[in-house]
């Protein structure tokens, strides 16, 4: 697996706030793919939109309710069609499969359409190490692989890259002239990879989907370079994750709208490429060789739970990224991980383990506004909020959160407010504090005028007076206005 | 109610400065007669430690509509803070106290979206493996409005002038993201604000996205929710309104807090203290 920094959640948003060219990329990008989404919704009208949606939640939670079934089916259909179907535990087992295929079949050079599952089992480095050249071939995946970079969005790969980065970048490692034109640089790359598919001998993709009924592979792509992985080398190798499998073709139809929809407001992608088996002997092209390689790595352990099963329903479209007013602040880097944003702060706990991954569900402030956009419905908060729960309740000290200090303030404060009197008396308290801090304000904690509480000193509310000021507890409260009268009704 | 209303067309609006109470009261009295209605309020913490002006107004409005008010005393924090950070426990310990003070409320108004989704959806899941006090958290539920959604979905307010609301001066309006997107509240709050008496309504941009409040997030990762607030302010003083309204003062509070640092004038309002003219 690729290198885990969710634990550093922190110290990374801190960091990406600070980032002005981060900020601006965010908004340029996120924002855009947002504005179409909503036409789409607006063409289909939102009645028949909550419709697509609720049928493709209910084929996924079918799916995954039955899914020994489906993959028992899958496994029938793909060697049915000449396939091989591998199954692998974890990251380390699908690299193994991947790179005994390139062994015994001498690979020298291997093309890549976008995969996340792929960067989630940091196969490109296995591949290298044995000698293999590696060629990411969707533009985006071709920037940051030739920046060492890794993707900060599950569609937009190099959303974090300015045009001006990007030709700085071909300047350096492709020893070109400086040329920021968008158009100039896209063709410069199709030449580059257009050699490279001719030279492969391995074609390496994920999937959007796996149809169980017929065995087939399903990869939606702008950019054509997917067709062009899967049917010119001699071997094709597709890998995904094991809740990618769907019933049916039938079943597709309702995918291949809300995906492209949901994730850059096209109506549908420009290549939808469906691959059944390796060539067969009438086929003028494709591969001879057809594997495909469906991942655990963490799965079933999503799937063993019921109150983050529905994770699974997951198609990587993005537009949960794209409305999170969290991720619009601090881009897809700060989370760690291969997976960001709302959905990756659920996915990421699960697969790398929530005690490096903790933090992740704590930082939203729960809006509801990914479950708003997902084309699955998928309930996001409600998974964040159990990943709490969890990490609240853990036997494991070193998973929950500031174990000490942040149990004895829950404790503290459901007994205060447990406690009217105790309360009552907590108040009283506050507010000696402030006329004392108002007669000689030693600490100086509030503003002149001495209306606000401006320099909280100690945390938590020293944490919220950074940027706002918080209002000074009033003279009395609702319950002693209703006592002193409020109670009767005289109006 | 279809009388009362005609009694009080748009087309009053200059004279309202002369008509602040437009002699609603003694027929509104009779309504409450015969509405007989009554609610019991679930303040919250944030309003009887904070912002108690804000329960005034609730109260105000309330029984000008006719019902009579209930406040059960020694209420005090729903458990939203505990629950949200994963601690169920201690949720389920204040819980339990809602519960118990609320069991015979026939109606039970709670001027927070935040607060309200609590009582009617989080409780829910807290007790759900509890088969006793599940139902009592059913029970709880079904009975349970959120302040501007009681107004007129229980109530039926067509529009603010019988609440005898009148506002000078424009404001904008913040769906804060509970209310909108758990409770499903978005048109009441809408309706309420857009049809008081002088009000000029503006619009801003950004108006659903959250203001970057929730909870302990806010203390947890300042820098995240600092920038949250610090978009949302901007888009409330680019709409160019003078009051921002809201139905959840722990939103307001955010938004507030951030607009004075800034040195802004713009107002925060509770939607209960714009219906209630009297309080401004």
């Amino acid at each position: 697996m690729p290198e885990i920094k969710t634990q550093d959640f922190s110290a990374a948003s801190v960091a990406a706030i600070a980032d002005p060219k981060l900020r601006r990329a965010l908004d340029r990008v996120a924002s855009g793919f947002e504005v179409a989404r909503l036409a789409r919704v607006a063409d289909a009208t939102p009645e028949v939109w909550d419709a697509w949606r609720q049928e493709a939640r209910e084929i996924k939670a079918h799916t995954i309710e039955h899914l020994d079934h489906y993959l028992d089916l899958l496994h029938t259909t793909v060697t049915a069609a000449g396939g091989h179907l591998h199954f692998a535990k974890d990251a380390g087992q699908a690299n193994e499969i991947v790179a005994h295929i390139a062994r015994t079949r001498n690979v020298k050079v291997a093309t890549k359409s976008k995969s996340m599952v792929s960067e989630e089992l940091a196969l490109n480095p296995v591949l290298e190490s044995m000698g293999v050249e590696v060629w990411e071939t969707d533009l985006g995946e071709y920037i940051i692989q030739l920046a060492e970079e890794t993707p900060s969005h599950l569609v937009a790969p190099a959303l974090h890259k300015s045009k001006e980065d990007v030709a700085e970048l071909f300047t350096e490692k492709l020893g070109i002239p400086y040329d920021e034109d968008i158009y100039h640089m896209a063709t410069t790359a199709r030449e580059v990879l257009r050699d490279k598919f001719m030279e492969a001998d391995l074609g390496i993709s994920g999937a959007n989907f796996v149809v169980a009924e017929t065995g087939t592979l399903v990869i939606i792509t702008n950019e054509g370079n997917g067709r062009l992985c899967t049917s010119a080398p001699r071997i094709h190798i597709g890998i995904t994750g094991m809740e990618k499998v769907i019933p049916s073709m039938q079943d597709l139809s309702i995918f291949l709208r809300l995906l492209p929809q949901s994730a850059t407001g096209q109506r549908i992608t420009s290549y939808v490429s469906m691959t059944t088996g390796p060539r067969r002997s009438d086929d003028e092209d494709g591969p001879e060789e057809f594997h495909l390689i469906l991942v655990d790595n963490g799965r079933s352990k999503m799937l063993a739970d019921p109150a983050l099963r529905e994770a699974l329903y997951c198609i990587r479209c993005g537009a949960c990224l794209n409305i999170c007013p969290v991720y619009a602040r601090i881009g897809g880097h700060a989370y760690g991980w291969v997976y960001p944003g709302p959905i990756g702060a659920v996915v990421s706990p699960m697969l790398v383990g929530l005690k490096q991954a903790k933090e992740l569900p704590q930082a939203s402030s729960l809006c509801g506004a990914c479950r708003e956009v997902c084309p699955i419905k998928i309930d996001i908060p409600r998974m964040l909020l159990d990943l709490r729960k969890k990490t609240a309740e853990s036997p494991d000290p070193s998973v929950r959160s500031a174990p000490v200090i942040e149990r004895a303030s829950a404790r503290l404060y459901a007994r205060l407010m447990c406690g009217p009197r105790l309360l009552r008396l907590a108040v009283r308290f506050g507010r000696v504090l402030q006329k004392v801090e108002r007669a000689i304000p030693f600490f100086s904690f509030m503003t002149k005028d001495g209306k606000w509480i401006r320099n909280a000193p100690l945390p938590p509310l020293s944490r919220w007076t950074r940027a706002r000021d918080l209002p000074i507890l009033p003279k009395k409260t609702f319950h002693e206005l209703w006592e002193k009268g409020l109670s009767r009704d005289d109006s | 109610m279809a009388r009362l209303r005609n009694i009080l067309p748009q087309s009053c609006h200059p004279l309202t400065p002369l008509v602040r109470f437009p002699n609603l009261d003694t027929e509104e009295r009779l309504l409450t007669q015969q509405a007989n209605i009554t609610a019991d309020l679930y303040v919250t913490c944030i309003i009887d430690q904070l912002y108690p002006e804000v329960g005034v107004s609730v109260v105000n409005v309330l029984r000008r509509l006719g019902v009579a008010v209930g406040f059960p005393k020694d209420q005090t924090c729903c458990g939203q803070p505990v629950y949200n950070t994963g601690f169920n426990n201690e949720a389920r310990t204040l819980a339990n106290r809602v519960l118990e003070q609320f069991r015979d409320s026939e109606y039970v108004v709670v001027p927070s979206g935040s607060c309200a989704a609590t009582l009617r959806i989080f409780y829910l899941e807290l007790f759900a493996d509890d088969p006793q006090l599940i139902e009592e958290a059913k029970a709880l539920a079904a009975k349970t409005y959120e302040f501007s959604e009681f107004l007129v979905d229980i109530l039926k307010v067509e529009g603010a002038s019988v609440c005898g609301a009148i506002h000078k001066g424009s404001a904008v309006y913040h769906p804060s993201c509970h209310l909108m997107r758990e409770l499903g509240v978005k048109s009441q709050p809408q309706k309420l604000l857009s049809s008081v008496p002088g009000l000029e309504e503006k619009e801003m941009e950004g108006a659903e996205i959250c203001c970057g409040f929730g909870g302990t997030f806010s203390v947890k990762f300042p820098h995240i929710s600092e920038g949250m607030v610090g978009d949302k302010i901007a888009n409330v003083q680019a709409s160019g309104a003078e009051t921002l309204v809201s139905c959840d003062m722990s939103c307001l509070m955010n938004m507030g807090g951030a607009l004075n640092r800034q040195g802004s004038n713009i107002k925060i309002r509770h939607l209960a203290q714009i219906l209630d003219a009297e309080s401004e």
